[in-house]
């Protein structure tokens, strides 16, 4: 029962290595493209427009109420019509990927709003008043003062959101698409070794998350310092 | 994009022939997954404190089992854990356990580990939050309970914890939220839930957009029902003298 077929797993490492390619590829644009757009939502519910605060504020709470398991059933059903209603898109594409890459960038951007946000509101309001002070637009004050501020401001709170990412993406496992985690479990179904694949795949998760924990306490310290 | 909307489908007998509509099928994956979240953050909320006041104590072995717990259900993602308690775990299980689980029918079943896999998960997370909640209190609250001859398990029991857990009601709120919302990874493992449901009304009915949309609304009306119930919570239990009182 616990007998690991370390073989049969070296025999499968390319179909490991793309699993943890596609795990890295959803963790990586999630962020990257989460906090751009996070950057955006975090500007417009400050906005002295109404309207984009709104905006803002609906989608932050719709896009946190809603399971991550329901958000990429979603994406999932609307990402691939979309894409074929719009373009005429060869077979190549992998509609699995670009839906879940579409809704983690999408989900992570709310939490990352939501982060940057709080990053702003720490900082003391002084801080707005010598930017006008200096004959600063809104806009300028934002760029120069503000953003770099409280991006500093909220690196810890950051950090922790991406660890929390890297464990989010197997998720995808219910839009069957190839991650580490989805192909471990397909390579133990077939081995008849589901048993000790499990927990060989909770401990490589493991170490990741415990390197990167460590990665995100050194920077803090940095940044206490 | 034509899609031909029939919400009238949900009113239609199952095709499974049970005296049921598929609408039912949904109130079904609702119960289930109040069922679930009540149960799983009743049991985190209890490892939660335990391991939280470990951590608070002056014993090394207790402090060093409370962050080994920690590191191990933080460090790995929950669908994994929920896979791990379905699979292995019976497996490891002494002879009469193991079996008594397996010879369970197969919802009762789901229902455990799923209970199991979401309570030890989150209560890592409340874990943290009980020891920080306990080690911002005042230390001079702690000595004046051992000067009135309080034992420390009185201490934990009378003074520190009522207080920790009002300070802490904040981020516990929020990990009811949290564990409503995860109670939807329990359908991979077979649970039918609200998302199990939703996926299962997709192949019986082929109509995706109205068992998705009536899902999230579930979801959504959760989360406010949640909101509600613990702004009552907090509402009764504010510490008198508090702003918040």
């Amino acid at each position: 029962m616990f007998e690991m077929d370390w073989q049969a797993l070296i025999d499968s490492k390319d179909v490991l290595l793309s699993g943890m390619k596609i795990t890295l590829q959803i963790t990586v644009v999630a962020i990257l493209a989460g906090l751009a757009w996070g950057t955006v939502l975090a500007v417009f519910s400050l906005s002295t427009h109404r309207a984009l605060r709104i905006f803002s504020q609906a989608y932050v709470s719709l896009f946190r109420s809603i399971p991550l398991v329901m958000l990429l059933l979603w994406f999932f059903l609307i990402v691939p019509q979309l894409l074929k209603a719009l373009f005429s898109l060869p077979s190549t594409v992998d509609l699995r990927l670009v839906s879940a890459l579409t809704a983690y960038s999408l989900v992570e951007a709310a939490f990352f709003c939501e982060i940057i946000r709080a990053g702003i509101a720490s900082l003391p309001r002084g801080q707005l008043q010598a930017g006008y002070a200096l004959g600063m637009t809104s806009r300028q004050t934002m760029r120069y003062v503000i953003l770099p501020q409280a991006f500093r401001a909220m690196v810890p709170l950051a950090l922790t959101q991406c660890i929390v990412i890297f464990q989010d993406t197997s998720l995808v496992y219910v839009i069957a698409l190839g991650d580490f985690f989805r192909r471990v479990t397909a390579i133990g179904e077939r081995d008849g070794t589901i048993v000790p694949i499990l927990l060989v795949a909770g401990a490589a998760y493991w170490a990741a998350t415990t390197v990167l924990i460590a990665i995100t306490n050194g920077v803090r310290m940095r940044l206490e310092k | 994009m034509d899609y031909r909307w029939h919400w009238g489908v949900l009113l239609q007998p199952v095709a499974t022939g049970e005296a049921a509509t598929y609408f039912d099928w949904l109130l079904s994956g609702l119960v289930n997954t109040v069922q679930l979240t009540l149960l799983a953050f009743s049991l985190a909320l209890a490892i939660g404190t335990v391991f939280g006041v470990m951590r608070t104590l002056p014993n090394g072995v207790a402090r060093v089992l409370s962050a080994a717990y920690v590191s191990m259900f933080r460090g790995v993602p929950l669908i994994v854990q929920f896979f791990i308690w379905f699979f292995v775990v019976p497996e490891l299980l002494p002879g009469r356990a193991g079996d008594w689980l397996k010879s369970l029918p197969s919802h009762a079943q789901f229902l455990i580990v799923s209970v199991v896999s979401l309570g030890v998960y989150t209560g890592s997370r409340i874990c943290e939050q009980v020891r920080a909640g306990i080690q911002a209190r005042p230390v001079g609250q702690f000595h004046a309970a051992f000067a009135l001859g309080l034992t420390r398990a009185q201490a934990y029991r009378h003074i520190l914890l009522p207080v920790t857990f009002r300070t802490i009601l904040g981020p516990l709120t929020s990990e009811f939220l949290i564990i409503s919302k995860n109670s939807a990874v329990a359908s991979t493992i077979g649970l039918l839930e609200l998302s199990g449901e939703a996926r299962q009304l997709v192949d019986y009915t082929a109509q995706p957009y109205e068992s998705f949309i009536c899902v999230t609304l579930a979801y959504v009306g959760l989360n406010f029902a949640i909101l509600r119930g613990m702004r009552w919570v907090r509402r009764r239990t504010a510490l008198p003298g508090t702003i918040g009182s």
